[in-house]
């Protein structure tokens, strides 16, 4: 791997330790991926949930920001994934202290490095919109694949610990997606029908992806009739690379790196693989319920835009959850803050249901609050969700807004 | 007892032995572990039900998201990580989370590692090499 001066100057130790274990970490990386070299970065976005970091990233954090000032910045405009705790919504929730003190330890020490706690996975439509042909080094898969394919910047699954690194030292190891031969159409799919709300757009996202081999497939969607809203790619995106682990598409006439099928492919494109509303159907069928039984219904996976929160007040509006049920709406901090302003929080909490502020439900101990709480049964319209949830001990239900605002209020699963 | 060698890319971390537990599933730390028990329990996984600790865990590709990149690491802490990791395909998310761990971990083998590996097989894992040295009984 080919190294610059400062490179070099930061492995030796010259920009101080904090740099030289970012150097070194993004050096071993690259080399298991044969990067070339290293690559400038303009933003950075770092997965920061404190179950996943645990004591041990906690510590590694402190360790990091215990540095003088000069030492620890980090380099580029750098702002974070959602947390794991709500400050003003955990009692409900019933996490513990101990939850707590380790997300006010991790906060802090972000907090010294320089790192912007933007807690979103939607940063792409509420903090800074990529650019096309950006580098970046973004964490959570939502937000790489909507900024990689919407917006064609460029950039891999950066998680954590990389894209900490990415921060500290300004660039990345030049590898797969930020090489223009990696951004190819490998697989072409054949959309018959237009997915008819979000739940729907999760759910083709989620059957490419259960379709997908490896992180090295690039699906191609041909036959979208004019574009997609950005929720609707959204939901598309995250569930997609939830489900098929995979961090770019080409949308044909919607994506900026696809006008047509010739530009996307090397040589004659693949067999095109029809995909409609029978496979949508299928898809969404195999997370049906054999009872009627509900627990919880959680909005969120990705955080909910200003328009998904203003549709939900609007099915809410005039509306009691049934008592039996809980609902959970999460957003960012900037969106919460807006809903807060416009009076959405108001008409969607008269109802009963609880808005969450920069957190998102599978990263806030869900195995956890499930227990505590009781909770097995979660109805969601978030096909990324209904993925995610079954390995925290959930037995999930995929379902549009409108059905799983009307099974709250019911308490029980509405067909 | 037979013996036989596989070649791999050259990965990360130290150079380990142990006992092989293999399927042909793919990994998330995220979607199929209770990290806690140490065991897999997403229910679609073939390996729901076992303990995955102190084992050369052999499956077919990385899934799922950026988790695991923080969770390797904070399993290897607890001690309840396990004792190397061997895909045919890895994602960033699984060389950086094993570069933070500095948990064994190799990819890209001369064949699919999930069928020339079984589960019992004796494995010691060269990452600097890109060496496997499997023993059968």
């Amino acid at each position: 791997m080919k190294l610059g001066d400062e490179e070099q100057a930061m492995s030796a130790g010259a920009a101080g330790p904090a740099r030289r274990w970012a150097i070194e970490h993004q050096i071993e990386v690259g080399r298991f991926f044969d990067a070339a070299d290293m690559v400038p970065i303009d933003q950075v976005h770092i997965m920061a949930d404190a179950e996943s970091l645990g004591e041990a990233g906690v510590a590694l954090l402190e360790k990091l920001a215990a540095h003088s000032l000069a030492e620890r910045r980090v380099r580029v405009p750098t702002v974070t994934d959602p947390r794991g705790v709500d400050f003003k919504a955990y009692k409900r929730l019933k996490q513990t202290a101990e939850m707590v003190d380790l997300e006010r330890r991790t906060i802090a020490a972000f907090s010294a490095l320089g790192v912007l706690m933007t807690n979103t996975c939607i940063n792409y439509q509420t903090v800074m919109p990529p650019v096309l042909g950006q580098h970046l080094a973004f964490g959570d898969t939502g937000s790489v694949i909507y900024a990689s394919s919407v917006l064609g910047a460029r950039s891999n699954f950066e998680g954590g610990p990389s894209a900490l690194a990415a921060a500290l030292t300004g660039r990345t190891p030049n590898y797969g997606y930020h090489l223009d031969r990696h951004r190819r159409g490998t697989r072409l799919f054949a959309l018959t029908e237009r997915p008819r709300d979000w739940s729907e757009w999760g759910a083709l996202g989620g059957l490419i992806g259960r379709r997908m081999d490896s992180y090295w497939q690039v699906p191609v969607i041909a036959g979208v009739a004019g574009p997609p809203t950005s929720d609707e790619l959204k939901h598309f995106g995250a569930a997609l690379a939830s489900h098929g682990s995979v961090p770019l598409f080409h949308m044909i006439g919607v994506t900026p790196e696809a006008p047509d099928l010739a530009t996307v492919f090397d040589g004659p494109p693949p067999r095109a693989e029809p995909i409609g509303a029978g496979e949508i159907a299928a898809f969404t069928r195999s997370y049906a319920p054999p009872d009627d039984g509900l627990d919880v219904i959680v909005f969120a996976a990705p955080q909910l835009s200003l328009f998904e929160m203003q549709a939900l007040a609007d099915l809410l509006d005039g509306r009691r959850i049934n008592p039996k049920v809980t609902l959970l709406a999460a957003t960012s901090p900037e969106i919460k803050a807006s809903c807060d302003r416009l009076g959405l929080t108001a008409r969607i909490e008269q109802s009963g249901a609880l808005v969450l502020e920069g957190v998102c439900f599978y990263q806030s101990y869900a195995r956890e609050i499930g227990e505590s709480n009781g909770w097995t049964r979660l109805m969601s319209n978030s096909a990324k969700l209904v993925n995610i949830i079954g390995g925290y001990g959930y037995r999930p239900v995929l379902a549009s807004m409108e059905r799983c605002v009307d099974s709250a209020v019911a308490g029980r699963i509405v067909r | 007892m037979t013996s036989f060698t596989l070649r791999g890319h050259a990965g990360i971390g130290p150079k380990v032995t142990g006992t092989a537990l293999v399927a042909a599933d793919n990994f998330s730390a995220r979607y199929d572990l209770d990290r806690i028990k140490g065991i897999f329990v997403r229910p679609q996984h073939k390996l729901v039900g076992q303990s995955y600790v102190g084992r050369v865990l052999v499956l077919n590709v990385a899934k799922g998201g950026v988790a695991t990149a923080w969770m390797l690491h904070e399993m290897a802490a607890r001690a309840m990580a396990p004792l190397a990791l061997l895909l045919n395909f890895a994602n960033p998310i699984m060389a950086q989370g094993a570069a933070l761990a500095d948990l064994p971990f190799m990819d890209r083998f001369e064949g699919d590692v999930t069928e020339l590996l079984r589960t019992g097989d004796g494995v010691t894992v060269d990452p600097a090499a890109g060496l496997l040295t499997v023993t059968r009984d």
